[in-house]
């Protein structure tokens, strides 16, 4: 019964491991690998919504007939590929600016907590 | 960034052609098989990194100059919406598809079920494929050719 | 161990996300059941895609004709991160 539930508890696994990357580390480029880690679980879980159980893809060059998937999940998906690219193109950029004005890459010291 | 030796140089020349048909071919073929133009821009930025990596960044910049490339990427943003505004000016409507069955070009129309692609079809598909593809190469291969010149000597690094 | 305030706060955080997020996973429906809803938008556009557009690849025709002002949006998206990065990595010339 449980194991039919299983592309679910991947998606939860990747999320859980980019939020432990996120909230745990002071590094600031794994914070960013942890924010892209939890971008890829969201878009397994998009994907992942759109099956009907025996289906083939919803192509019908040379195709074999009989059920097909949902085709606009995959639409959606697609535009969520190329926006997670560009914040983490974006985000690197500011890391590298960041790295010039404060000379360390260590998060608590940049915040400026007192220890 | 300074490039690596001799024989990386080789396979990287040798390879690069193969890819960018290979990308050029799921950019054009996006109405009839799996692909599109996101993901054969993808492909083609891919060797486009591949040839930077291997000959250094100070080579590859002094021969491709960035407003070049500033200048590939907005004319593909123009192609694009000027298509969807031709589509207001014919028939009311943003982003309706004008060529689908008229009379100038992709303008057959497949017959239903499982069929062989026909290249001649789909109206303004194949034109905003090539579109976003234009945009998607020129897009990528900035973000990665100014982040590697950048830190050089001669781009304003430290090192 | 844990002696700073933030650290502990950060434990119970994660720890009400992870539970909450698993019992969710429990309750979703089964994998590829469809059965009592019937998809009718995807059905329509699946039945009609090659006749309304021309395209025998579904997925492009949702994505170029039946919403393509996503598209749009997505082409704005990728052109405002290549003005970013140039703008960050300038060099003024003296």
């Amino acid at each position: 019964m449980m194991t039919l539930n299983l592309p679910y508890i991947a998606v939860i696994g990747l999320i859980l491991v980019g939020l432990i990357a996120v909230v745990f580390k002071r590094n600031l480029i794994k914070i960013v690998i942890g924010i892209t880690i939890i971008e890829s679980g969201v878009n397994l879980f998009l994907i992942t919504l759109g099956y009907r159980e025996g289906s083939v893809a919803p192509i019908y060059s040379n195709s074999p007939g009989g059920l097909m998937s949902l085709p606009v999940p995959q639409a959606l998906t697609l535009t969520s590929i190329v926006i997670g690219v560009a914040v983490l193109a974006l985000m690197i950029s500011f890391i590298v600016h960041i790295y010039r004005h404060y000379n360390t890459l260590d998060a608590s010291k940049i915040r400026g907590d007192e220890e | 960034m300074s490039g690596m030796s001799k024989i990386v140089k080789t396979i990287a020349s040798i390879t690069f052609p193969f890819v960018m048909i290979y990308g050029l071919y799921i950019i054009a073929h996006g109405h009839l098989t799996p692909g599109g133009g996101f993901q054969g821009g993808a492909i083609v930025a891919s060797g486009a990194a591949m040839i930077l990596v291997a000959y250094g960044s100070i080579w590859t910049m002094g021969k491709v100059k960035e407003k070049y490339l500033s200048v590939l990427e907005s004319t593909g943003a123009i192609v694009f919406i000027g298509t969807a505004i031709f589509g207001l000016l014919f028939a009311g409507i943003f982003f309706n598809n004008f060529l689908f069955d008229g009379n100038i070009i992709f303008n057959i129309v497949p017959e239903k079920g499982s069929t062989v692609g026909i290249l001649n079809s789909a109206g303004t598909l194949p034109i905003m494929n090539f579109a976003v593809g234009l945009k998607v190469i020129a897009g990528l291969f900035v973000i990665v050719l100014v982040m590697a010149y950048a830190t050089t000597k001669r781009g304003g690094g430290k090192k | 161990m844990k002696m700073s305030k933030r650290n502990f706060a950060a434990v119970i955080f994660f720890t009400i996300v992870a539970v909450f997020l698993f019992f969710t996973a429990l309750l979703m429906h089964p994998f590829g059941d469809f059965d009592e809803n019937e998809p009718e938008m995807d059905q329509r556009i699946i039945d009609n895609s090659q006749t309304e557009t021309g395209a025998n690849n579904a997925v492009t025709g949702v994505v170029f004709d039946y919403r393509g002002f996503d598209t749009l949006g997505e082409a704005t998206v990728l052109f405002t991160a290549v003005a970013g990065v140039i703008l960050v990595f300038r060099r003024l010339k003296k």
